[in-house]
């Protein structure tokens, strides 16, 4: 009798590309409900508009490249992406701004390199990161959280905002009061003329941050703790990025308390656990070493600190992450780890 | 000894969960299969160089006699004919390797006597009366091999070792694959004889303790052995975690003694020596019964047979042969794989012969191997994420992601500073990762291009020192030349100069022709003069015209 022939292992593999980032989705869904409490309709619709413009531009350019369509739609990759990218943005951004930052996300950051897999650049953050340098004005107005300063606008104000504009519903002044820096920016300026004691006792901030800010980090590390059980994600980097910026924050409090914020403020503001369980953990553009990853955290919760507290912008999570982007391929090669039976290198 | 009653053991990196589906061919006891009409019994069945043929076609042969042997100093074991008939022919034949190449065999036409003729054993009832040189000639005799698949000779491998003797002695006895069970049910139903061949080594080797590593999956087993070694105190019967690939030889010795082989070593480095537990029984075999290496437990299981089972099968056997015992086919069977899913290696046909390395045939249906946990199994490979999953997996401690992304670039050079040599090919990688990727496929691949790579620049090195041998040779020729003309002149000059002081005419000879010439010349100046002067009146003639 005849067979065919095929190569070894014959054993399928027991999991599966879509369901890893599938579970991503899941572990972002606690900081999507938090949000949208804290912050109305405006983040669903940022979510939903980016997914359809993500898998729209995913669609088109594996079209261009003759790649198939379905395949990789199904992977979720793209929507992954369109995900993290929407929950960067203030709510209620203009449409458009969605269009610009998901065309260099998916467009340029990950088909123009290759696709899925290929690209040295996390897409969210390049998209946010081009965003941020060309449009600071969009990009830094928040609505202010549901408690304060009235009503936050309902869905229909908020589609016609999003696509029309502020100047239909609101004038500038009325638009302007229900806008706010976000607590790291306005922390930022205040420690310029107040001690870090004074501004924190404030009615926007809450125990250890900003008052809704606190409660989306903790949403986060509960979806990232769920991810780091599931074994979706490695370890090595949440755990050395928050650390590196933990003991970064904690020297320079120590040595100045009143010009400085705590580390806790640091952990539980703006995007660091959205950057050290989402956005630093892509494992694409990320360290793949064990050791590599621990640097790779690390440098990322290093020059966090280093750019908010001593940068232009108020936040840190994009570029601290893009700049460790680069150094990957070089952070692997040096810190590969022992084989079995190698000699253990002198120390 | 504390050392020895250790309930838990070290652990090595990485390694996966396939599930086992080894109860499917432990039903039965170890069938013997009735003598076949026909051996195809492949000259080359271990590590090493072809043994070199001592029939001829037409020859009759007795059971146990030597087919085929070593030359001396060639790595490689002998080959016996496993049952009497006469050599049928001796000829190409597909055989049971990787490669699917033809390999020479020689076809047997059994006589159905089984008749051991002038090679009928001896046996060896008291060891003490033998020499350790008498006890390693019978293992070099009888042509054994490692029966856990590599097929290293073990003489040459208890020769050395002997020699020195050893700290640890381990016994693998894991068999890790899922689906095979051809150790386990030897240990159950032979676990007295796998003592003796036990004893042997422990005689040979002297080792201070000898540790069977026995994965828990194989209660029985694990029960019979321990029963069997209790009246030896430094033989441990170790019942290890289950875990893929805990029967590679470095993982197995991690596992027990928490050391480590030095990459690109062997056990013996570090004072230990492994051998597989189907090894330690055709020991038994062959030091103490005195026969050869003729036959071997075979596991012939999956969906694809009827009754998946355990047979006891002389080595040249058909695989066709062992599927008929086996009740024949079902429908599903859609590959033959010899040894086990994550290792092993498809064959095209069943009409390929069982040889000393065959531990399992494994025929199944595409969907039966894989896992029932996985519903993706099936689905197209996608591009490579870097989630690390096979990193984590791997035994060996590699970056299988860096290996794919150089080998993928053809970056060989990054792919050898990763340490690619050092890949076990177990398959854990491919089993884990989500992107359906070979990963296997594609480091056998960087592999066979290495090896390519070495060759050809073996082969450069070798024609760039013929060429310089060749323009040393022509220059140093070419010197010799000029040296013997030199010479030659020499001589010239030498004979002409005593000849010129022999012969006082010839100068004078020659004197005279010198007067002669210089006369000669100074006439034909003047002559020249002459006409020069004639010449000139005739030009200021023309000048004036």
């Amino acid at each position: 009798m005849q067979f065919k022939t095929d190569s070894s292992p014959f054993v399928g593999s027991v999991s599966h590309l879509g369901g890893v980032m599938r579970q991503v989705l899941y572990a972002l869904i606690p900081a999507i409900i938090v949000m949208s409490y804290f912050y109305g309709w405006g983040i669903l619709i940022n979510i939903i508009l980016a997914m359809i413009i993500a898998v729209s531009f995913e669609a088109v350019s594996l079209w261009l490249r003759q790649r198939p369509i379905k395949a990789f739609l199904s992977d979720y990759s793209a929507i992954v992406t369109a995900v993290l990218f929407a929950l960067t943005l203030p709510p209620l951004v203009p449409w458009w701004i969605l269009m610009v930052g998901l065309f260099f996300a998916i467009v340029i950051a990950k088909h123009l390199y290759g696709g899925l897999g290929y690209n040295p650049f996390n897409p969210a953050m390049v998209g946010f990161a081009v965003l941020i340098v060309s449009f600071p004005l969009e990009m830094s107005q928040w609505l202010h959280p549901r408690w304060e300063e009235g009503n936050l606008p309902n869905l229909w104000e908020s589609l016609q905002i999003v696509f029309k504009g502020t100047h239909e519903l609101y004038s500038q002044d009325q638009w302007d009061s229900m806008t706010m820096a976000t607590p790291l920016d306005d922390m930022k300026t205040e420690l310029r003329s107040h001690y870090f004691s004074e501004i924190i006792i404030t009615d926007s901030y809450g125990w250890v941050s900003g008052r809704a800010w606190e409660w989306v980090s903790i949403a986060y590390l509960c979806g990232g703790l769920w991810l780091l059980y599931q074994k979706i994600i490695p370890w090595r980097i949440p755990v050395a990025l928050l650390s590196a910026l933990t003991c970064i924050a904690l020297i320079v409090n120590l040595w100045e308390p009143d010009q400085h914020q705590t580390s806790l403020f640091y952990l539980f503001s703006g995007a660091t656990m959205l950057g050290a369980f989402f956005i630093a953990t892509d494992p694409v553009s990320a360290a793949t070493t064990p050791r590599g990853q621990l640097i790779y955290g690390a440098c990322i919760g290093f020059f966090i600190y280093i750019i908010r507290t001593w940068g232009n912008y108020p936040d840190a999570v994009a570029f601290s992450v893009l700049i460790m982007n680069m150094s990957v391929p070089m952070i692997d090669y040096f810190t590969q780890p022992r084989v079995l039976g190698a000699k253990r290198e002198k120390s | 000894m504390s050392l020895l009653t250790k309930s838990s053991f070290w652990t090595f990196h990485g390694g996966v969960h396939p599930e086992c589906h080894k109860a499917m061919s432990t039903q039965r006891a170890i069938q013997t299969l009735p003598l076949p009409k026909q051996l195809i019994i492949p000259v080359q069945q271990h590590i090493g160089s072809p043994a070199e043929l001592l029939v001829t076609v037409g020859d009759t042969v007795f059971k146990g006699q030597p087919i085929a042997t070593m030359a001396s100093q060639q790595l490689g074991a002998t080959i016996h004919a496993p049952s009497s008939g006469t050599i049928e022919a001796i000829k190409k034949h597909n055989i049971p390797h990787p490669s699917a190449l033809d390999g020479l065999c020689v076809v047997l036409r059994l006589d159905g006597d089984d008749d051991w003729g002038d090679y009928q054993p001896i046996a060896y009832a008291d060891l003490d009366q033998y020499t350790n040189k008498q006890l390693l000639a019978r293992i070099e005799t009888a042509g054994l091999v490692g029966l856990g698949g590599a097929a290293f000779p073990s003489f040459v491998k208890l020769k050395n070792s002997s020699k020195k003797g050893i700290e640890t002695l381990i016994i693998n006895a894991a068999e890790c694959e899922p689906y095979i069970s051809c150790d386990d049910m030897l240990m159950r139903e032979r676990a007295d004889e796998i003592v003796k061949g036990l004893q042997v080594l422990l005689r040979l080797l002297q080792p201070t303790r000898c540790l069977i590593g026995i994965e828990d999956n194989k209660p029985e087993a694990i029960v019979a052995i321990k029963k069997a070694t209790t009246p030896f105190d430094n033989v441990a019967v170790c019942a290890i975690p289950t875990l893929y690939p805990s029967g590679g030889e470095k993982q197995l010795i991690k596992i027990l003694t928490n050391k480590e082989v030095p990459d690109g070593g062997i056990p013996f480095d570090i004072g230990m020596l492994c051998h597989n537990i189907a090894t330690v029984y055709s020991l038994y075999n062959a030091v103490i019964k005195g026969e050869p290496l003729l036959s071997r437990v075979v596991t012939v299981t999956g969906d694809g047979v009827k009754q998946p089972q355990n047979i006891e099968t002389l080595i040249g056997t058909p695989v066709s042969d062992l599927i008929k015992q086996a009740g024949g086919y079902t429908e599903k069977a859609q590959r033959l794989i010899m040894g086990g899913p994550m290792m092993g290696f498809t064959l095209p046909h069943d009409a390929i012969p069982v040889v000393k390395a065959s531990n399992c045939f494994l025929i199944a249906s595409v969907s039966a191997l894989q896992q029932t946990k996985s519903p993706h199994a099936l689905q197209a490979q996608m591009p490579c994420i870097r989630c690390g999953k096979c990193m984590v997996a791997c035994p060996v401690n590699l970056l299988p992601q860096q290996l794919y992304w150089h080998t993928q670039a053809k970056d060989f050079e990054k792919v050898v500073a990763h340490h690619l040599s050092s890949c076990i090919e177990c398959g854990c990688c491919d089993f884990v990762c989500p992107s359906h990727i070979p990963l296997v496929s594609y480091f056998r691949f960087a592999k066979s291009e290495l090896r390519s790579q070495q060759l050809a620049l073996e082969k450069a090195n070798i024609s760039r020192e013929r060429h310089e041998f060749q323009e040393f040779r022509r220059q140093r020729e070419k010197e010799e030349r000029a040296e013997k003309r030199l010479k030659h002149k020499a001589a010239l000059q030498r004979k002409k100069a005593s000849a010129k002081g022999k012969n006082p005419k010839a100068d004078a000879i020659k004197a005279a022709m010198v007067r002669a010439n210089a006369k000669k010349v100074a006439r034909a100046a003047e002559a020249k003069a002459n006409s020069v002067i004639k010449k000139n009146p005739q030009d200021e003639a023309k000048g004036e015209s």
